[in-house]
């Protein structure tokens, strides 16, 4: 599919605001429809698309193996990681309202750090299961 | 939702019938979209993104990925599946009694309407999206361990397959 003209163009239009649209779905999720796992998804999707129409290895290039497998951890710990702050803080495990001097910002502050926490793993699985079973058969080309 | 909910139907005898796999992984990416617009009918937003980005997109693409490891055309089964198919019949035919016993659709004095939902729906911190508030602050607990599970997937297909290949690599020259 690399040499297909009308993706590649259709592609390097589109996949910006694919991961454009996935970061307004995560940092909105508070005001409008959407959250972490949406994002991660939306993300990964747009990965997914650029690895289709320019080939695994590009894609590779740009988010590397490494990288999403510590995606994978980063985003539970920083999950738990808010819990633990609340509990350094002088609450209970995963209490908000300790995060901040106002009890109504601490919430939002919790709920943006769990929710990017959950955009971050969700991401890195969708984008290593796409690997791992594209690498897996030769190249990873797939056929159409 | 009539027409969507049949036109669903219609997609699953479809995919039970047909035999060759590159259609059944089209039909289900169909099926997925289907599903995602009722979803928006039910104006369960948050949930049609992911049925559109999880069912119709990426797992389109993985079964695609899978598709390619294996043969296009599922086997003719060996013999007739009449007890599967009792099995399902009667699960199904159980599961449809139970819904008639449900409320119904919307009503305000369903039960779970008149415990938790008044205090949710009054989202003492202040966030515009119930949805959100539930998930990440009064069920964190659960989403915490909904993305312990999504870990997990991810940490048991890194095993699964990357064991794999290194077996292939090493056992090719053994068995050739």
């Amino acid at each position: 599919m690399q040499d297909d003209l009308v993706l590649r163009v259709i592609g390097k239009i589109l996949i910006p605001y694919i991961l454009l649209f996935a970061v307004y779905v995560q940092f909105h999720g508070d005001f409008g429809p959407g959250g972490g796992f949406q994002a991660g998804v939306i993300f990964a999707t747009g990965i997914v698309f650029y690895a289709l129409i320019f080939g695994l290895q590009q894609a590779r290039a740009v988010i590397s193996d490494g990288f999403v497998e510590a995606m994978l951890a980063a985003g539970v710990l920083l999950y738990a990681g808010i819990g633990v702050a609340g509990l350094l803080l002088g609450g209970n495990y995963l209490d908000y309202f300790v995060l901040s001097s106002d009890p109504i910002h601490g919430q939002h502050r919790g709920i943006f750090w769990v929710e990017l926490g959950v955009a971050i793993t969700v991401c890195g699985v969708m984008i290593k299961i796409f690997y791992m079973f594209a690498s897996h058969g030769d190249g990873g080309e797939h056929r159409q | 939702m009539h027409v969507l909910l049949i036109l669903m139907m219609l997609a699953v005898l479809a995919i039970a019938r047909t035999r060759n796999l590159f259609s059944v992984i089209v039909l289900s990416g169909i099926y997925s979209f289907l599903m995602a617009t009722v979803f928006v009918a039910l104006d369960a937003v948050d949930v049609a993104m992911t049925e559109a980005a999880v069912g119709a997109g990426v797992s389109t693409v993985l079964l695609l990925g899978a598709l390619h490891l294996c043969r296009s055309d599922e086997a003719k089964p060996t013999h007739r599946p009449w007890i599967p198919l009792s099995l399902s019949t009667a699960t199904a035919a159980m599961l449809i009694y139970g819904a008639l016993g449900l409320p119904g659709f919307a009503d305000p004095d369903a039960p779970i309407h008149r415990h938790v939902v008044p205090r949710y729906l009054q989202n003492e911190i202040d966030i515009p999206n119930v949805v959100t508030a539930v998930l990440a602050s009064f069920r964190g607990f659960d989403t915490l361990g909904e993305t312990a599970v999504v870990f997990t997937a991810g940490a048991g297909i890194i095993a699964l397959l990357r064991r794999r290949k290194k077996n292939g690599k090493e056992g090719n020259p053994d068995a050739g």
